[in-house]
């Protein structure tokens, strides 16, 4: 079986986010970048399944701007076997993303396509359920704890009233959660082996995909500062904060 | 002149902040408070830090080790002394003087020390001895087909967990009556070896140093590292790089401090206002950050040197003394910037305040860099 798994570079989660003066979007230069940190779980997950001798191969894609292939890279360090790097703009909606990675599956033919639940930039969480909609593919999001037993595939999810355990056939997408394991670090080897891995390289216009936005950004604002939190003496003083000020109850 | 870093080198980066951050900061108050580094902890960590291949990752790939140049040992370095020192040397880099093992030596000592089979540590200093290392009076004489060696070692780090220890000893003296050294691989535990208790030090809790006994202690002919008489020969081959080591660990805790006070100084309010505001603070904040990229400079452009073959001993000097010093003056003004709680052990400054004492005088006193410095200078004018 092979594993697709698909990789976003993102400003590292540790960054505190800076918007541009002229609200065009968020500081990006000279900020550090790293792997979105559900898509490190999707690999750390792949990397399990293929561990345990129930995947022969890891293939790792990653869309958007030329340094996305150090993303790839990270993530061959980790262990997949190689990559396929798409070039679009880091921009790119969701739907783009999803037609790209419709192509890649058709010519890869994985049976597994393991996504990060949403990309902590825009966090939009769509590109899955769109990836899902377009290969007419099941869909597991939110995964939590992913069993692989011969052809099917169990997924736990989370949801509002808490786990869900669903056993689909595969092939199926699913995206993964924070809880779903602790990524592991690239050892030295892996590092060195990784330089000799093979990225494959591709660009959306190649692949003959129109990824024009259909969405038009109008400004980015920063959000409201939060005001201080205040000590009340009672429960009496909070119903009635609650209600006269708050304006929730 | 290439100043931005390979993917390669990002993920060496990466892979040892991770391995930091998930196997040691956690223990850092553990040692701070008990002053000891517990032997399962001790063996864990070892462990996860050679599946990590962060152990002897100094050391060459036909050996085992980890092949890194000494530009990415540099780096790997540098993060891994953002931790406490006593946790991060159990990521043991072996001595490099190692590789001037041979024959047997390299199956017996250097291999397994590589493998983490064998642990070594290095002897030359000693109580009458520290600096003026010519002055030392540990001796060894050869009889027959052995060496028998006599004296006592101090400041010896780590020879409590050490299976062998790199012995410097007096082996004759040359026509002008000079002391001439030699250099011996001496198990621990054979006879006439004693490890003793050493002191207790204001710096790095949890990292132990020895007292060493040698009492007509035998030792086979071929345990000789290098030829006979030739120790200052070694030292000043494999012993430069490790002044590095220091200043690289000294570089990463002065980020350490400094970004505590960078965040401090943004969150404090005093008279109505983040005290980043007044110039007071705010200055400080320049000059220490200023200071900081200054030491690192140096580190990588030395560390570039060893590879290109070109490192000399006052660029070694110059590199150890600036960031060492440079240490102890941020992480002094760190803590002022914190004010009272700069003092308290709630956050890492004391600590690394404490720690930086160290660092200006092992691997050659703060003078002795300054010596060898100018030293340089002024003999080629003949003064
Ligand atoms: C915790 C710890 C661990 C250590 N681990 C090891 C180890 O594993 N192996 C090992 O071999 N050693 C080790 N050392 C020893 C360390 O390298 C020495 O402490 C260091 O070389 C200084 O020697 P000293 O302490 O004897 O000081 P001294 O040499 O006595 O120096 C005292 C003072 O005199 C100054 N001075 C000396 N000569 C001159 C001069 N010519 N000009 C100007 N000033 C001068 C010095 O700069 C210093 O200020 C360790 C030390 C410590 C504290
Ligand atoms: C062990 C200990 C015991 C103590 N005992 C007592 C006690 O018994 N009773 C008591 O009342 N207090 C006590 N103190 C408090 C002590 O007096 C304060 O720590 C001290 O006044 C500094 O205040 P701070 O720690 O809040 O630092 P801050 O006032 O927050 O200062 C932080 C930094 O900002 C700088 N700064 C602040 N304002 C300005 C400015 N306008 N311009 C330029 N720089 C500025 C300061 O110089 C400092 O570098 C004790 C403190 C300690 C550590």
């Amino acid at each position: 079986m092979k594993i697709l798994v698909t990789v976003k570079r993102v400003i590292d989660y540790n960054v505190q986010i800076r918007v541009k003066s002229d609200q065009s979007g968020v500081e990006t230069d000279n900020v550090k970048m790293s792997m979105n940190p559900p898509d490190e779980n999707a690999v750390e997950e792949a990397l399990r399944i293929k561990e345990a001798g129930k995947a022969d191969e890891i293939i790792i894609l990653s869309i958007g701007e030329e340094k996305s292939q150090e993303t790839i890279r990270t993530a061959l360090a980790m262990g997949a076997d190689r990559g396929i790097y798409v070039k679009a703009s880091n921009d790119t909606e969701p739907l783009g993303v999803a037609k790209i990675i419709e192509k890649i599956v058709d010519k890869e033919k994985p049976q597994l396509i393991l996504m990060g639940k949403q990309a902590i930039d825009d966090d939009s969480n769509q590109t899955g359920q769109m990836v899902s909609a377009k290969l007419n593919w099941t869909q597991a999001t939110f995964a939590s704890k992913i069993e692989i037993d011969g052809d099917n595939i169990k997924v736990t999810r989370e949801i509002d009233e808490g786990l869900e355990t669903i056993k689909m056939p595969l092939p199926i997408v699913a995206t993964c959660d924070l809880r779903l394991n602790e990524p592991r670090y690239a050892s030295l080897p892996n590092i060195m082996k990784a330089k000799k891995k093979p990225i494959e390289s591709l660009s959306a216009e190649e692949l003959g995909i129109d990824i024009t936005p259909r969405l038009k950004q109008l400004k980015v604002i920063e959000p409201p500062k939060r005001s201080k939190g205040i000590m009340v003496a009672d429960v009496a003083e909070l119903v009635q904060k609650l209600k006269n000020e708050a304006k929730v109850i | 002149m290439e100043f931005n870093l390979s993917e390669e080198q990002n993920l060496l980066i990466d892979t040892t902040k991770s391995f930091v951050k998930a196997e040691l900061l956690q223990h850092e108050e553990l040692l701070e408070k008990t002053n000891n580094l517990p032997k399962e902890l001790y063996d864990e960590i070892k462990k996860k830090s050679i599946e990590a291949g962060l152990y002897a990752c100094n050391m060459p790939t036909e050996h085992g080790g980890g092949g890194l140049n000494a530009f990415d040992l540099t780096l790997v370095e540098k993060h891994l002394g953002f931790a406490s020192l006593a946790l991060a040397e159990i990521a043991w880099r072996p001595q490099n003087i190692l590789m001037a093992c041979e024959g047997e030596l390299v199956n017996e000592y250097l291999k397994p020390t590589i493998t983490g089979e064998r642990k070594d540590c290095i002897a030359m200093t000693e109580p009458g001895a520290g600096s003026d290392l010519r002055g030392m009076k540990t001796k060894a004489v050869k009889d027959d087909n052995d060496w028998i060696i006599n004296g006592t070692k101090h400041f010896i780090s780590n020879a409590h967990i050490s299976d062998f220890v790199v012995l410097f000893a007096s082996t004759g003296e040359d026509d002008k009556g000079r002391n001439l050294l030699s250099c011996f691989l001496v198990d621990l535990k054979q006879k006439g070896v004693e490890v003793a208790k050493g002191y207790d030090c204001v710096s790095h809790r949890g990292y132990v140093n020895n007292i060493l006994h040698f009492n007509d202690c035998r030792i086979p002919a071929r345990n000789i590292l290098g030829e006979k008489d030739k120790g200052f020969e070694l030292m000043n081959v494999w012993l430069e790089a490790t002044r590095l080591t220091v200043a690289a660990t000294s570089v990463s805790r002065a980020e350490r401090a400094f970004d505590i006070a960078l965040d401090w100084s943004a969150n404090r309010k005093q008279f109505g206002k983040v005290i980043g505001k007044f110039q007071g603070v705010s200055f400080k904040l320049a000059d220490m950050a200023t200071e900081i990229k200054l030491g690192n400079l140096m580190l990588m452009e030395s560390a570039w040197k060893i590879d290109q073959k070109t490192l000399t001993s006052q660029d070694a000097a110059m590199t150890k003394l600036f960031c060492t010093e440079m240490l102890s003056r941020v992480s002094d003004e760190a803590i002022q910037i914190c004010g009272g709680m700069g003092l308290m052990a709630d956050i890492p400054l004391e600590r690394i305040w404490r720690d930086a004492r160290i660092e200006r005088i092992w691997e050659g006193t703060s003078e002795i860099q300054r010596h060898i410095i100018s030293r340089s200078l002024l003999r080629p004018l003949g003064a």
